[in-house]
């Protein structure tokens, strides 16, 4: 199939950046639309222009490196699934496909489609973790936990960091993405002596960056790859009010 | 003729000392504890050490450090630290914990993964790692590692990929995931209390030595392009492996052999670059614009059976395919261990099938993995449960629906036994320079067993490396200065390599050598080698390197972000590294593990190994002229050296 790309080209961070557009052709519906992107790519540097920059690293769904707004949708239509494993088969010959960095201004571009997400980490710092240094663990049996705790915090653990709930939300919230791991942690028995620090260390460094607030549009949870439960926020919302009092 | 000339190396001094403490293998790694000097405390924070690479065992061993109040630098390529590809390690962490009371002990895990390496690794590394296997998921476990369990409230486990107990412990299929979020979390902890600072897309370019140890690194700073130079007391590089060489593997893009590379042409030894474990269970190719391939976790061949049609050439649907005229050869070959032989033996015997002509797909490259029988057996429910986010993964790739459709997969390269050599302390031959990981080649020998990757990363990572560094740095006062014209000569070279790679200007991509040196490795050193292949690429290789270097088009500049120059630099860097495997897999002559030299097979076609020539480890110094063979002996005192056989 042809298709016809629109796509953000932004030199740096103070660069004003515009869309330029992009012919490819024989493109096979199996392939990935990073492998798209990747012979698009090819050809630039052969035709002595400027390579599109984006982010990817495993191309397998996991690693949460790759993400741009495809037609208007960050990781595209297609649900539950990153860019690197979106293909080419959802397309169809002749259409346009407009491609663009996540927009949020706590993630600023770095070039073209990259950002720069490492507030993220940030709030990971604040109390994204137990407090356990090695070694010092006491035997994985001395204490049980419940199946149904157990794997509601594997859901909310499998998170990936890919920052596309922050991009769609049109507030620019990271709500879903700290409340995944505060709900992840103060699910299990391991992360109750930290909860309630956890839960308003996260949320104040959430807001030191300069995300906005939630106001339940649930966009996020609509992209998210991992589709993480919008009800995760609610949890963060009742910890921190608890951890506030 | 030299030595050189005739066989592409020579041979220096045998490698006869690897540290291990002598004594009951049980009591060996109790001894190397207590032996190591201890740093006081308050001097800790005066000694700096250097961590590359943040995956399980960079990451890990970066945390512990930090806690243990060392002042540390760690450094990754990704945006982040939590990306790094062990990531994407799907099936699960093995451990002696025994708690199904099945007759697991750390003496048998030991014992099976000696084995499973064919009896090509060091038994007193081996013993240590099992023994450390159950302090892992006691830590992982306390960190809030979402592990699988059942309803009584306990950990979960299943046997996995040639192991006939139930010790591998799993959270759904992302334990990498799980455990690497784990180490991650560890990690920034200990970048907010202060002990680790953190440098996100920074890529190492070269090693610091100076005085005879490593000093520090050269690294880029990838947003700016700026070289900057960090210094240290030590440098730990756990930047994984490099089946990348291959172009097509089921690593990260962006994985490769930069840093270890760099760090052998510096001194460091390179060991066994020639043992490759080929996945057999990878989603096939599907055109020439591939860009990686993707695992599907062996945990699958649990429930699946592998078949393929019993007559070639047979185009029919697979449901079309009446059950007598199927062929499951893995249960017919191997009748005790059925589909779940271990890696290399159900890879190997793929591909035999499909060089008969019985391959299935596009190309005739695949086999079927098919569930039919665990679904009509176990409810599509059950199996949805245990495999869902795969059978997801799997349509998404390839648009086939696998409740319905068998699978079809092809093995894949996925991991490299081979890395620097280390010794019993995990010191590379340069003092000071630790290697931890899929970078060294330590505990696999020739062959992996699945689900014991992340078992050694963290094993080294969290408790081996933060005790036997602490032996070294223990000395760190009398370390002379880092001499200055040493910085500047690495510096020097790093800018050359960057300069030279921008002023080609040649006509093709880095990327499309790269795919081309890919597959000479896949035809020519892949999942079978013959000395007429690899003479072949060692022909192929140097003339493609030299065209590369005289025709690549790397755009853009060195300043600023410049993803065709990353990428560039690795693939010149894979050449090399090339030229090594290719090297070793022609000396070896022997067939083991994760590599098979046709000259040496059974009237099965079953791997012969040659215990009496090759009962070593080959660890390559390099050389301006080529490289050097340094042998070091392996003997087994506890386990007995046999074939293997899983029939």
């Amino acid at each position: 199939m042809n298709l016809t790309l629109k796509v953000w080209r932004q030199n740096g961070p103070s660069d004003e950046g515009r869309m330029v557009t992009y012919k490819v052709e024989d493109v096979s519906p199996d392939m990935s639309f990073l492998e798209m992107l990747d012979v698009l790519n090819e050809r630039l540097i052969l035709e002595g222009d400027d390579p599109v920059a984006f982010d990817h690293d495993c191309r397998e769904g996991i690693c949460g490196m790759c993400g741009m707004v495809i037609n208007g949708v960050a990781h595209g239509e297609q649900r539950a699934t990153t860019t690197c494993q979106l293909h080419m088969r959802h397309f169809k010959d002749g259409d346009e496909v407009t491609i663009e960095p996540w927009r949020a201004a706590p993630f600023p571009v770095v070039k073209d489609l990259v950002v720069d997400r490492s507030a993220f980490d940030r709030i990971i710092q604040a109390g994204g973790f137990i407090s356990v240094p090695a070694g010092s663990a006491p035997d994985a049996h001395s204490v049980p936990v419940k199946k149904e705790d157990a794997d509601a915090a594997f859901d909310a653990a499998t998170c990936i960091g890919c920052g596309a709930c922050v991009a769609a939300c049109p507030n620019g919230s990271a709500s879903l993405f700290t409340a995944a791991k505060i709900t992840h942690l103060g699910l299990l028995p391991q992360g109750q002596p930290e909860r309630d620090s956890r839960a308003k260390a996260m949320v104040e460094q959430m807001d030191l960056e300069g995300f906005g607030g939630c106001t339940n549009t649930g966009e996020c949870t609509a992209v998210c790859p991992k589709g993480i439960p919008l009800d995760t926020i609610a949890r963060m919302n009742a910890d921190f009010l608890k951890a506030s009092k | 003729m030299s030595e050189r000339e005739t066989h592409g190396y020579k041979v220096g001094d045998p490698i006869r000392d690897t540290k291990a403490p002598e004594g009951p293998i049980e009591d060996r790694w109790d001894k190397r504890r207590f032996s190591a000097k201890l740093v006081n405390p308050a001097n800790k924070r005066k000694i700096n050490v250097i961590v590359v690479g943040t995956g399980l065992a960079g990451g890990s061993a970066a945390a512990t450090l930090g806690e243990l109040g060392y002042k540390v630098k760690s450094f990754c390529y990704q945006d982040s630290p939590r990306r790094a590809h062990s990531i994407a390690a799907q099936g699960g962490i093995n451990a002696a914990k025994n708690y199904r009371g099945d007759g697991d002990s750390v003496y048998r895990l030991f014992y099976d993964t000696v084995k499973g390496g064919d009896f090509r690794a060091r038994e007193s590394n081996v013993y240590r790692l099992a023994q450390v296997s159950v302090n892992i998921i006691d830590q992982a476990v306390a960190q809030g590692v979402p592990f699988a369990r059942e309803y009584g409230g306990l950990l979960d486990t299943r046997s996995f990929g040639g192991a006939q107990v139930s010790r591998t412990f799993y959270a759904r299929g992302q334990t990498g995931q799980q455990l690497l979020l784990g180490a991650y979390s560890a990690l920034e902890r200990q970048v907010a209390a202060g002990t680790v600072e953190m440098h996100t897309r920074h890529e190492m370019l070269d090693l610091v030595v100076s005085g005879g140890r490593a000093r520090g690194v050269i690294v880029r700073d990838m947003v700016t392009g700026e070289i900057e130079t960090h210094l240290a007391d030590a440098v730990v590089l756990a930047t994984g492996g490099y089946g990348n060489v291959f172009f097509l593997s089921t690593n990260a893009k962006g994985c490769n052999t930069t840093a270890i590379w760099r760090a052998h042409e510096r001194g460091a030894m390179f060991a066994n670059p020639c043992y490759t474990q080929i996945h057999p269970t990878c989603i096939p190719v599907s055109g020439d614009y591939q860009s990686k391939l993707t695992l599907m976790s062996e945990s699958l061949r649990n429930d699946g059976r592998v078949w393929v049609p019993l007559a070639k050439g047979d185009a029919r649907k697979p449901s079309e395919i009446p059950e007598d005229e199927r062929d499951y050869y893995l249960e017919r070959i191997y009748p005790a261990f059925g589909n779940l032989v271990p890696r290399d033996i159900a890879s190997r015997a793929a591909k035999n099938v499909c060089d008969e002509g019985r391959g299935v797909g596009p190309g005739g490259l695949g086999v079927y993995l098919d569930f039919a029988d665990a679904i009509a057996r176990l409810g599509r429910d059950a199996v949805e449960k245990k495999y869902g986010n795969l059978f997801e993964m799997y349509e998404r790739i390839t648009g086939e629906n696998p409740y319905e459709t068998p699978m079809r997969i092809y093995p894949a390269v996925h991991y490299t036994m081979g890395g620097l050599w280390v010794d019993y302390d995990l010191q590379s031959t340069i003092p000071g320079l630790f290697v931890v990981g899929e970078a060294n080649f330590s505990d696999h020998g020739a062959n992996r067993l699945g689900a014991s990757a992340l078992m050694q990363g963290l094993a080294d990572g969290y408790f081996v490396l933060p005790t036997t560094i602490g032996d070294y740095l223990a000395g760190s006062k009398s370390f002379d200065e880092v001499d200055e014209a040493d910085v500047e000569e690495a510096r020097q070279k790093v800018q050359q390599k960057i300069d030279k790679l921008l002023s080609v200007n040649g006509t093709r991509t880095a990327d499309s050598y790269h795919r081309e040196l890919g597959r000479i490795m896949w035809d020519y050193c892949g999942m079978e080698r013959t000395e007429e292949s690899l003479r072949k690429a060692l022909e192929r290789i140097p003339e493609l390197r030299e065209e590369f270097w005289n025709n690549v088009k790397v755009p853009g500049d060195p300043e600023g972000l410049n993803q065709a120059l990353e990428r560039a630099g690795r693939v010149a860097d894979f050449f090399d590294l090339a030229e090594l495997m290719c090297i070793d897999a022609l000396h070896r002559t022997e067939s083991c593990g994760g590599h098979f030299r046709a000259e040496s097979q059974d009237a099965d076609g079953e791997a012969l190994r040659d215990d009496e020539n090759f009962a070593y480890v080959a660890a390559w110094e390099w050389g301006q002229d080529g490289p050097t063979l340094h042998k070091e002996a392996l003997d087994y005192e506890y386990v007995k050296m046999t074939q293997r056989s899983y029939k």
